[in-house]
């Protein structure tokens, strides 16, 4: 994370907040879509007039503005059960996906040197795997020559969606890791140094030698760190691209996903990347403020038929057409 | 004569009348200024009720569920199903421990530096100094652990933390505490250290205020019989102003036990107890600051109940600090 980054993202804020008038749309929740949804919105208000106020404090935070009603909408990576949804009256929707990488700190690694398999990843995680030249790495990369060097895990400090994407693969993968660890958006991590966001994950592996860290794929990309390939659940290498985000999004059953509700791990096809996340829009089905809800609606719509391009731009994966007019449908649900 | 007596008479009337009415316009205004003070002063009383009243309700939970256990259960597991398993173990040790390793460096410092300032120093550069010190104390936090995120903890973990790795790594308890196996930009020590950094300006502000309460004839007394500067300092003026050092000292740990901001950078933020001060860990207000935002039931009130441990835990420091300065001033008075 460079400073300039940084302040850039703190005047954008800034900025943000300075034109959000009353009718602008409010939501606030996960931080991993803030960039599109930001940019979504740039582009809405020049064809609509209408703003969005999106506050990105977290997947936690977010369901808790929504429950309180100080928001229009609430968005979160982690897709809620039935029962939530039913207790609190919302709707559920998915708006964009991503993908997940594993990044490392080793001298003269670049990105997609080094691959990883899910078994290994987890059992680094779970401090098995301690230095860089274990057999279990090198015989993933019998060609790269890899120090002596221990492997400083980093993970997250703060409750993430981000973790619960990540530690949901590893459980998928491995079962040991699912006994000791598990799922969830803070886990009991039985090794490694906490840092907060996406960002300090990412600041932190940049500044360690010999470390190892997961990010969503675009935090890789625009801090310019070194992410592994990874070996699919088809056993085959792929790197984390657009295409093998794609692959792995095409996989997802939605149709049969009651709510939405999906996880997105370890997907099956031989271009799947396995670790992805999906990020959800909770709104009420019975809105206080109906006119407030439908321009949301209205600005989702829009984002669904026109924002594709710019979403690819940054690096998530729209959803599917036949998703989005699932999600049309279900919107039919929500009270105008 | 009786003329003058009688007009002196008429005007001590009337300046009796007058001064009633405006001593009563006084107590007046006075009721209504003590009024108003007392009002203050209560105010602070019903805020400090209103905060442990409400973190006792916000940690009810928590103690219902843990009860004692919390205090010494090592295990930090929010997500456990069916019930998290929490204790306060890891980071009341964080925060003791990085506590202690601050104290254990500030102390002499700020002292040396009282010391040099109060004795030594000549007067040209006493007040650069001074000031130097006291713009460290009115650094934000925030900056402290950036700082320590991107300069201090690299430089740390490259180049000084090896080399003690390597020096003690065939002495036995020393090459625990000084573990190479997670040296990294963030550790307890590095915390420690900059914790140190942050409560040096109040020890040494506060040594040189009292160091200065040292009457200059004891000291010239002692310099007379041809006692050295280290004699002076270790005989006269230590020994007088002791109490007041504590003090100063006590105040210094209550503000490391509860620094929040720049430990989070840089401690680690993990719920693990070692032993190796290379390796990270967590504090109180460290925990309470990562956590809290995305933390619900049983959790928050967890971490609720952390902070109010922090909050007796630093209270009873304080306390402590207040007992010894007042008895200081009760000896400079006397």
């Amino acid at each position: 994370m460079k400073f300039s980054t940084l302040i850039a993202a703190g005047f954008a804020l800034a900025a943000s907040v300075s034109v959000a008038f009353a009718e602008d749309i409010s939501g606030a929740g996960a931080t991993f879509p803030y960039p599109i949804y930001s940019k979504w919105a740039d582009a809405y208000k020049k064809v609509s007039g209408v703003g969005l106020n999106y506050q990105s404090i977290g997947s936690g935070a977010g369901r808790k503005q929504i429950q309180a009603k100080t928001v229009t909408f609430g968005a979160t990576d982690i897709p809620q059960k039935e029962e939530y949804l039913n207790t609190n009256g919302f709707v559920q929707f998915p708006m964009v996906m991503g993908g997940i990488v594993a990044i490392v700190n080793l001298e003269g690694v670049a990105g997609g040197d080094l691959v990883l398999d899910g078994d290994t990843l987890a059992n680094i995680y779970l401090g098995k795997v301690k230095t860089w030249d274990d057999a279990a790495i090198s015989k993933l990369n019998p060609k790269s020559k890899l120090p002596s060097l221990p492997i400083i895990v980093i993970r997250r400090s703060d409750g993430s969606g981000t973790t619960f994407n990540f530690t949901t693969y590893l459980s998928a993968v491995s079962a040991d890791f699912k006994k000791s660890v598990g799922a969830g958006e803070a886990v009991e991590w039985p090794v490694g140094i906490g840092a907060a966001g996406n960002a300090g994950v990412a600041a932190n592996v940049m500044q360690t030698k010999g470390s190892i860290g997961y990010v969503e794929y675009a935090y890789a990309t625009q801090n310019g760190l070194a992410w592994t390939d990874m070996v699919n659940s088809a056993g085959k290498r792929v790197k984390p691209t657009l295409s093998s985000f794609k692959a792995a999004a095409a996989k997802g059953d939605w149709a049969n996903a009651k709510n939405f509700y999906l996880i997105l791990a370890n997907s099956p096809g031989e271009a799947s990347w396995p670790m992805m996340a999906t990020t959800f829009i909770l709104m009420y089905a019975q809105p206080s403020d109906p006119a407030a809800s439908s321009a949301a609606l209205k600005y989702f719509d829009w984002a669904y038929s026109n924002g594709g391009k710019m979403a690819e731009d940054l690096d998530y994966v729209p959803m599917p057409d036949s998703v989005i007019a699932q999600v049309r449908s279900a919107w039919k649900g929500i009270a105008k | 004569m009786t003329t003058i007596s009688e007009s002196s008479k008429n005007l001590d009337m009337s300046l009796s009348n007058d001064r009633a009415r405006v001593l009563k316009s006084l107590v007046f205004s006075d009721t209504l200024f003590s009024f108003a003070t007392r009002a203050a002063a209560y105010a602070v009383l019903l805020l400090l009720a209103g905060i442990i009243i409400s973190l006792i309700v916000g940690a009810w939970p928590a103690m219902k569920a843990f009860g004692f256990e919390f205090l010494v259960i090592q295990r930090w597991a929010p997500q456990l199903e069916p019930e998290p398993v929490l204790g306060a173990l890891a980071p009341i040790y964080g925060t003791l421990v990085s506590s202690f390793i601050a104290m254990l460096i500030a102390v002499p410092f700020g002292l040396g530096i009282a010391i040099f300032l109060t004795e030594l120093c000549p007067h040209s550069i006493r007040r650069p100094i001074r000031l130097a010190i006291e713009l460290l104390a009115g650094i934000p936090s925030i900056i402290y652990g950036m700082w320590g995120f991107f300069v201090l903890g690299p430089f740390l973990a490259n180049y000084i933390e090896p080399s003690i790795v390597a020096a003690v790594v065939n002495i036995p308890v020393l090459n625990s505490i000084f573990s190479g196996e997670m040296v990294s930009n963030l550790s307890l020590f590095n915390a420690s250290l900059i914790l140190a950094i942050m409560i040096l300006p109040f020890i040494t502000a506060i040594a040189v205020d009292v160091f200065s309460t040292v009457p200059p004839v004891l000291k010239e007394a002692a310099y007379g019989i041809g006692c050295t500067t280290w004699e002076v300092v270790n005989n006269v003026v230590l020994p007088f102003t002791r109490v007041g050092v504590v003090g100063g000292v006590m105040l210094a740990l209550g503000r490391a036990l509860g620094e929040t901001m720049a430990v989070t950078f840089i401690i680690g933020n993990s719920f693990k107890i070692t032993g190796s001060i290379f390796a990270p860990s967590t504090t109180i207000s460290a925990a309470i600051a990562s956590e809290f935002a995305e933390s619900e039931g049983l959790h928050q009130s967890a971490l609720i109940l952390l902070g109010l441990l922090l909050f007796v835990l630093t209270f009873i420091v304080l306390a402590t600090a207040r007992f010894m300065l007042m008895r200081l001033e009760k000896r400079a008075g006397a």
